[in-house]
């Protein structure tokens, strides 16, 4: 009795047509029924955040998030994170600029939680990013270096856009 | 997961016609129904989405007090700035609780919908045991790790807590639960186990919560959350308390306490004994830690959990000390520093 549910959804700006049955999260959509496998699976139960994405510029975890729930609003993964051309988010260069991860598999949460803590205006100092990136946990014990990346990326988005662009 | 039906109510009536029909679950932010899905404790047949419904949104405060809709964001109300300032244990009681993620999903009216995080309750394939998921199958807690378990209110049948941070906020403040067809004060909303944990509200099958009020109060006014944990931020309570305190025009003589506690207890837990021994009095240490011993009347421990009947007290007392001194000059109060 395999009842298939027909959903038209908006992920990064693009219109994805797919079949699904009902229970199905926007996370495994998202990896096994589009091929965007940015978004990292980690606990599956809301504890890890490793499939953070945003649904309307809010930051959401997708593995407790049913794919039916989000038609008629807009996804936006890691894969949407760099512009048209390319160029990294900010978010994503100080990552690289100040090494904050060691094997990878939390970043792509850890990056889309940033990106929306700086947007919120909840990276105000180090103690109010570690509160509030609090639901991205790193097994590899990265923080340290999350902290900095966070801190130096606010600095950046808050600085005018031509600066950004150069950065 | 097991596979369900996925229905997208069209109105309020739609959806609560539909959730009367046995199988049939509501989905708001879906954190909760989503992961007890996924540990097979919840079993849908029917999934019914509330979340593109309007009218049951939004945070209105004035003068007499706050109405905040049932599906208005746990985020959303923890960052509204008339929130913070009316109601500042509301508003901490929030943001110390889940994830920023999950504080942007789950909404005000699934919160205090959440079951118990118990170990057992959440593990059907290693535990079948569970009188609140399988009504007389036992209780797999009793003479397990029992840490995180409550020392209040429990039963022979049921000894798990309850995890919410903002019901504690809602039982102190005489906050009131909107139902389409009635009101109900926070605290007569929750139940105790007794013998049948499996019925945690009041609420009847189809009944759908549609926003809460809060009445404006001095004491709401002066109040905060004050949460001790096993990790300093996303995590449950070990225990916690809402206080709110309105001194007499002298600074110093209790006129009106409110005292809720939570992590220790298996509903929302309203420490009237406490209120009760310090209205009237002048607040000083002393008075303060005796009063707040007798919010632990009446409560068994199970081994692991002891430490709550000692740790709780004094998260109470720092919290009374807290909203003691935020306004009133130190001074006003004897030996509160």
């Amino acid at each position: 009795m395999t009842r298939t549910i027909h959903l038209s959804l908006d992920i990064n700006g693009e219109r994805r047509e797919l079949d699904v049955e009902p229970r199905v999260t926007l996370l495994d959509a998202l990896r096994d029924h589009l091929a965007l496998t940015g978004t990292k699976k980690g606990c599956d139960q809301g504890q890890c955040g490793a499939c953070t994405c945003h649904v309307d510029d809010k930051r959401v975890l997708s593995c407790l998030t049913l794919a039916a729930q989000v038609e008629g609003r807009q996804v936006t993964t890691i894969e949407g994170l760099a512009d048209e051309n390319g160029v990294l988010h900010a978010v994503q260069s100080a990552f690289i600029e100040h090494d904050a991860f060691q094997c990878g598999y939390c970043t792509p949460g850890q990056i889309m939680s940033a990106v929306a803590c700086i947007r919120e205006g909840h990276a105000g100092s180090d103690a109010e990013i570690r509160e509030y990136m609090s639901g991205n946990l790193c097994r590899c014990g990265a923080y340290n270096n999350i902290v900095v990346a966070v801190r130096e990326a606010a600095k950046a988005v808050s600085a005018p856009a031509r600066m950004v662009e150069v950065a | 997961m097991r596979d369900f039906s996925y229905l997208r109510a069209a109105s309020t009536e739609e959806a609560s016609q539909a959730a009367r029909e046995a199988g049939a679950m509501l989905l708001a932010g879906g954190t909760t129904l989503l992961d007890l899905a996924k540990c097979g404790v919840a079993e849908p047949d029917t999934v019914i989405d509330i979340t593109h419904l309007s009218g049951l949104g939004g945070i209105a405060v004035d003068a007499n007090g706050a109405m905040i809709g049932a599906l208005a964001k746990m985020g959303e109300v923890a960052d509204d700035p008339l929130i913070k300032a009316a109601f500042p244990a509301v508003a901490e009681s929030l943001s110390l609780a889940a994830s920023q993620q999950l504080r942007n999903m789950a909404t005000i009216g699934g919160n205090l919908l959440q079951r118990t995080r118990c170990t057992y309750f959440r593990d059907p394939a290693v535990f079948p045991a569970c009188n609140k998921r399988n009504p007389g199958s036992g209780c797999s807690a009793m003479g397990g790790v029992t840490r995180n378990h409550a020392v209040l209110g429990t039963s022979e049948a049921c000894i798990a807590s309850n995890p919410g941070d903002l019901a504690l906020a809602l039982v102190a403040f005489d906050a009131v639960i909107e139902t389409g067809s009635r009101k109900v004060a926070a605290d007569d909303f929750f139940l105790l186990p007794g013998h049948t944990p499996e019925k945690e509200t009041v609420l009847q099958p189809g009944e759908i919560i549609t926003g809460i009020s809060i009445p404006a109060s001095a004491a709401a006014k002066n109040s905060t959350y004050l949460k001790v944990r096993d990790r300093q931020s996303y995590e449950f309570a070990a225990a916690s308390a809402a206080v709110g305190l309105e001194f007499e025009m002298d600074g110093k003589t209790v006129r009106d306490i409110r005292v809720a506690l939570g992590g220790v207890a298996t509903k929302p837990w309203r420490a009237r004994a406490v209120e009760k021994a310090l209205i009237g009095k002048v607040l000083d240490l002393v008075a303060i830690e005796k009063a707040t011993k007798l919010a632990m009347e009446g409560a068994v421990s199970h081994g692991d959990n002891h430490y709550k009947i000692d740790l709780a007290p004094r998260v109470i007392a720092r919290a009374i000390m807290k909203v003691a001194t935020s306004n009133v000059a130190p001074s006003n109060v004897g030996g509160l520093a």
